[in-house]
């Protein structure tokens, strides 16, 4: 314990260098480019490109799919595989000088092909999804901008290109959770959005500028090579910073709140960006400076404990919803959360982390995808109490879904077992007590994750039907929604052995994560906790086919103290009011009585009294010759008076 | 009986004066042997020509810093200020030149005819204007470029009354409103002859004063008058009263505080286009004299001087700010905004050292062109009894003419002060040395004017954009193509000054050096 809570600092971290790009890699800028001019040209041309615009949108992510891919193979040759491309010189002040520049390594590789390659079955998707909506072209203008501000954020050299593409997401995201401007709920929950992320953000610019005060840069290498020589505490602040940051962006504790609310943008919005993409970005900040968390002890205690608590959060509450998109929306909170466990426990956990970030970014967004599929064939009925036996009706989405479904509850072989279990076994590896409490709440979301899916999975597509009356013959859903979700399937069922096998491998190119220190016995035995991991999980699953294979009630139940909490979110909201919301208000309408009151009646005095004043001694301006010659007069007189006071020394 | 020698004359830094003066009696010679027809196509080009020519000289001249026949001053400041003066002088030019606007311009033909007779009405809507106003344009140029270069207060004197008597002629050469251009003219004349004997009485004074130098003869050349500070055994009484005598008749020029009186009346009254060259070269010269009569000549008496005029610049800032505030006449709210300037200006004389002068000199033409541009606006909008300046008349105007308005608003936003206007940089410029030199009070003065000032522009700007247009929202007449070329000269001088003050500031400070 007292080793843990000391500043100790880890041994100092290596000199990171990166090459310089050439040959192909020196067109990586196109990643951003192509998105970015595509989302200018949709948006400048207005209705004239209503009739093409969404193939646009997609093949320019199309074509930044396989830019990224040749990049990608292109990098495997080099002997270093981090090159560094400097476009310009964004910033120069005084000291501080920034690279508008893009680094491309195996981490923002991995990153670049989630992005576009995921990015670009959504765009497919949407197309179909959003066919019938008269906003589909801003709609894919928007969707692009993500696109190229997520690349900007994964591919830039420096902190301060990776905050500008982490604005630009929180841009793009706020428009699409509002897309639909018309419904207050909507508008709502961008705004909530948008405020939530202004406080994760604001840690995040101040964490940039404690590195510009303490180091004099932001570039990635030079702050990774000289943040051994810092002290203790400005690390910790540092991280800490860092982390309001990611957890922000997340949906982290305790800034989570307002993931689930991000639902109400269109589903393919909640699919790319609140599942697969831009909520992985705080993992990724926390990837990326690992030089900066693993130089401090507390600090990777602070991340673990927040993973730990997120994923027990986002599980428990996961269990009471009964709106589908809801329950993936927590289940992503709770999904992230284990990304924060691996990447908090350091060393090779966060390559493990990022295995786990890229097979839930495939087996959510299928998963989102499907539960689209399933609104658009149930008139956009979101309420899991009003599905029940759609197996029959919607084969090719049952299967898909079903696909995701086993992946995300880390049944053996899909990709979810193959990225989560390395998490609780390295969760267990720690030293002591951490291990038990770690290795154990990894554990419980296992088994809570198994029961919650389950439980969404059963009462939509079997048991008996509980449709609303206005439907008929549930349609499946056409090709362009149907072959995203295959795609996405295939990847959530073979993607995560390939992942976990290659995966950490390559990532140890990446700067400062190729700490792979040999694995110590932990307090359990590896093939004790797979065991355990498993029967955890087959237990929940089945103790949620127990309960709900005959249906549900179709309307909320009385419940007991859990899950009526659970109901409400564990209260976080409640306490985001009570304690912050409530204040807020009060101190907003304290300083507006004072404004009104104090201020402007101090101004609007003033004004009168100018004015009035002005209006009074107008009246001096007689327009007569003979007055001006009298004042001209008087005023020379009172010069030449003030001067000879001056000689006598009168005003010395 | 000594034999008469005549002092040797450097005629190249003589050369704009001359070349204005003699545009000025060749224009009389166009005016009476010309044919009536022809008399405004010769006018207009020739005092064009002779102020490129002028303009030209004091660039070529522009390294010279000599002392000719002992009584005019080449130096920095003077060829900057010169050249200030012509290239706003040309501006104004194109204002007096435009007959695009109205019918024969903005002059009247015959001055000598009865205001509101039958004849007078006739000659308002049919005659050509007057070809008189390019004479008596480039006689005042000429005695200004002078009154900036006079090295002793006699020729400064000359010089005053030079460039003064024919702006009081132009006052009262207005088309429209005759009698209120008149009563302008003689209001301005009476005040300006009143304001003139203060400027002698003190010029007495100081002669009496250097009588009191033991080693060299009396004079009023400012190099005595520079000794006669340090070391005249004469009483101080004649010094302090002569200096205050002469400060005054060179404040009523400036316009300010208590000496301004004459400057709303005469604003309002005066054609447009020569209250904009009022506005913009008098102010040029009156503070140029100012800067070498207080750095020159009695700068040993600093400590003396800088709280009189000190206070004078604040109440001139004051009375500006606070007047301008009810006007409901836009040419009124213009003079007062000038009469304010007048402090700001102050303020900068009063800083010490070359920031100072350079400041100064920067403020003069960062204002003249952008108060210029301003008159060039007031000239446009215009109904069928001419110019509508009665603020009520310009709301709505942003609905009828967005253009026009929009340039209106960028000048108000410039004499406002804010950033990427001249507005800023120039207020800057004279600041920022004033409170180097200690002066933190004028400069605190200075902004709180300047936040009340913002006021009636801001006001105009409401009008304009937010007001619904009535009935009686005058039309924006299309500027003939002079008009545009002054407006859009001063515009872009206000921006370009805003944006990257940085070639005229250097230029400035290069200048800043009197000789002696």
């Amino acid at each position: 314990m007292d080793e843990i809570l000391t500043y100790a600092q880890a041994a100092p971290a290596e000199t990171v260098v990166y090459a310089t790009a050439d040959g192909l890699l020196s067109s990586v800028w196109l990643l951003v480019a192509i998105p970015l001019v595509s989302a200018a040209v949709l948006l400048l041309l207005g209705k004239r490109a209503d009739r093409w615009g969404h193939w646009l949108g997609v093949a320019s992510i199309g074509a930044a799919f396989l830019l990224g891919l040749a990049s990608f193979f292109s990098l495997r040759g080099l002997e270093n595989k981090s090159v560094e491309l400097s476009l310009w010189d964004f910033i120069a002040v005084g000291g501080l000088h920034v690279d508008f520049g893009l680094l491309f390594d195996p981490l923002a590789g991995v990153f670049v092909l989630l992005i576009t390659g995921v990015g670009s079955l959504i765009h497919l998707y949407a197309v179909e999804y959003m066919a019938h909506d008269p906003g589909r072209r801003r709609f894919f203008a928007y969707f692009n901008l993500f696109v190229a501000a997520m690349l900007l954020l994964v591919l830039g050299n420096n902190y301060v290109m990776l905050y500008f593409g982490w604005e630009g997401v929180g841009l793009a995201s706020y428009l699409l959770i509002s897309f639909w401007t018309d419904r207050p709920s909507a508008a709502t929950a961008g705004k909530k959005a948008f405020l939530m992320n202004r406080v994760g953000d604001a840690g995040l610019a101040i964490a940039i500028f404690i590195m510009f005060a303490t180091l004099g840069t932001t570039q990635y290498d030079e702050v990774f090579s000289n943040v051994g020589a810092l002290a203790g505490g400005t690390v910790l602040v540092l991280g800490l910073l860092l982390l309001l940051g990611a957890t922000g962006k997340s949906g982290q504790f305790p800034l989570h709140a307002w993931l689930p609310d991000a639902m109400e943008g269109p589903t393919p919005v909640s699919a790319l960006i609140h599942a697969a993409t831009m909520v992985t970005a705080g993992v990724y900040l926390i990837a990326r400076s690992n030089v900066i968390f693993s130089a401090n002890h507390t600090l990777q205690l602070v991340v673990v404990s927040v993973g730990a608590l997120t994923l027990l959060i986002g599980a428990i509450i996961g269990c009471a919803k009964d709106d589908i998109k809801r329950v993936l929306a927590w289940s992503t909170v709770s999904q992230i959360g284990y990304m924060f466990l691996g990447v908090g426990l350091g060393g090779a956990a966060y390559a493990l982390a990022i295995v786990h970030l890229l097979a839930h970014g495939f087996f959510k967004a299928n998963m989102f995808l499907g539960a689209g599929s399933v609104m658009h064939g149930m008139n956009d009925q979101v309420d899991i109490r009003r599905f029940g036996g759609l197996s029959k009706y919607m084969k090719i989405t049952w299967l898909t879904f079903g696909a995701g479904w086993l992946a995300i509850i880390g049944m053996y072989p899909f990709s979810g077992f193959w990225s989560k279990e390395p998490i609780v076994v390295a969760a267990f590896a720690r030293e002591g007590w951490s291990a038990w409490l770690f290795g154990g709440a990894a554990l419980l979301g296992a088994g809570l994750t198994a029961f919650y899916m389950t439980r969404l999975f059963i009462l939509t597509f079997h048991g008996p039907k509980r449709w609303t009356e206005d439907i008929e013959h549930p349609h499946e859903s056409p090709p362009l929604m149907t072959i995203p979700l295959i795609l996405l399937a295939v990847g959530s069922l073979g993607a995560g052995w390939l992942l976990a096998t290659s995966v950490p491998e390559w990532l140890t190119g990446t700067g400062g994560l190729e700490a792979a220190e040999e694995h110590h016995q932990g307090a359990l035995g590896h093939a004790a906790i797979t065991t355990l991991a498993l029967g955890i999980t087959v237990l929940g699953a089945a103790l949620a086919w127990y309960v709900f294979r005959n249906g549900t009630a179709t309307a909320p139940q009385p419940a007991g103290v859990v899950v009526t909490a659970a109901r409400k979110n564990l209260y976080t909201d409640t306490v985001n009011e009570a304690v912050f919301e409530k204040p807020g208000i009060f101190l907003t309408r304290a300083l507006v009585y004072l404004d009104n009151r104090g201020i402007d009646g101090l101004v609007n005095g003033l004004a009168a009294g100018v004015g009035g004043g002005s209006g009074r001694l107008r009246r001096l301006q007689t327009g007569f010759v003979r007055s001006y010659a009298t004042s001209i007069l008087t005023g020379a007189l009172l010069v030449v008076a003030a001067f000879l006071a001056v000689q006598a020394g009168w005003l010395a | 009986m000594t034999e008469f020698v005549l002092p040797p004359i450097d005629y190249a830094a003589l050369a704009p004066i001359l070349i204005m003066m003699g545009a000025a009696v060749l224009g009389v010679l166009v005016e009476a042997f010309v044919p009536r027809r022809l008399r405004h196509p010769i006018q207009l080009p020739l005092a064009l020509l002779a102020l490129l020519a002028a303009l030209t000289m004091v660039v070529l001249n522009a390294d010279k810093r000599v002392i000719t026949i002992g009584v005019i001053a080449i130096d920095g400041p003077t060829l900057f200020l010169q050249g200030a003066i012509l290239v706003l002088a040309a501006m104004a030019l194109l204002l007096v030149g435009e007959r695009a606007i109205e019918r024969g311009g903005a002059f009247v033909a015959q001055a000598a005819i009865t205001a509101d007779s039958p004849d007078d009405r006739r000659q308002a809507e049919k005659a050509g204007g007057a070809g008189e106003v390019y004479p008596l344009l480039t006689f005042a140029v000429g005695g200004m470029l002078i009154f900036v270069s006079a090295n002793d207060l006699l020729t400064m004197f000359i010089a005053l009354e030079v460039f003064s008597l024919p702006l009081y002629l132009l006052c009262a050469l207005a088309r429209r409103r005759r009698l209120l251009s008149q009563e302008a003219a003689m209001k301005y004349f009476l005040l300006g002859a009143y304001a003139s004997a203060f400027f002698l009485f003190g010029l007495a004074m100081i002669y009496g004063f250097t009588a009191g130098l033991g080693d060299r003869a009396a004079g009023v050349d400012f190099a005595t008058i520079h000794a006669a500070v340090a070391n005249s055994t004469a009483s101080p009484v004649l010094l302090f009263a002569g200096m205050a005598l002469v400060a005054i008749g060179l404040l009523f020029k400036a316009a300010a505080a208590p000496f301004h009186v004459w400057t709303p009346d005469v604003y309002q009254g005066a054609p447009t286009p020569v209250t904009g060259f009022m506005a913009a070269c008098t102010k040029v010269a009156a503070f140029g004299a100012l800067l070498r009569v207080f750095h020159v000549a009695f700068e040993g008496a600093r400590w003396d001087f800088t709280p009189v005029l000190g206070a004078v610049a604040v109440l001139t800032m004051l009375v500006g700010a606070v007047f301008a505030v009810t006007q409901t006449d836009i040419k009124r709210l213009l003079a007062y905004s000038s009469i304010a300037n007048a402090g700001y200006l102050l303020v900068g004389v009063l800083a010490p050292g070359r920031d100072g002068l350079s400041g100064t000199m920067f403020y003069l033409v960062a204002y003249g062109f952008t108060v210029l541009a301003a008159f060039a606006v007031v000239t446009l909008v215009r109904d069928a009894d001419g110019e509508a300046t009665h603020l009520s008349r310009w709301a709505g105007l942003g609905r009828r003419s967005p253009l026009y308005a929009s340039v209106f608003t960028f000048i108000l936003l410039a004499f406002a002060g804010i950033p990427l206007t001249s507005g800023f940089t120039s207020k800057f410029a004279v600041f920022a040395p004033a409170l180097d030199g200690g002066q933190t009070w004028l400069v605190i003065a200075g902004v709180l004017t300047s936040m009340v000032l913002a006021f009636p522009y801001l006001r105009v700007v409401v009008m304009m954009w937010l007001s619904e247009p009535g009935e009686s929202t005058p039309t924006v007449t299309v500027p003939g193509g002079l008009t545009s070329a002054a407006l859009v000269i001063g515009v872009i001088a206000t921006l370009a000054l805003g944006v990257a003050p940085g070639p005229l500031l250097d230029l400035a400070t290069g200048a800043a050096d009197f000789v002696r």
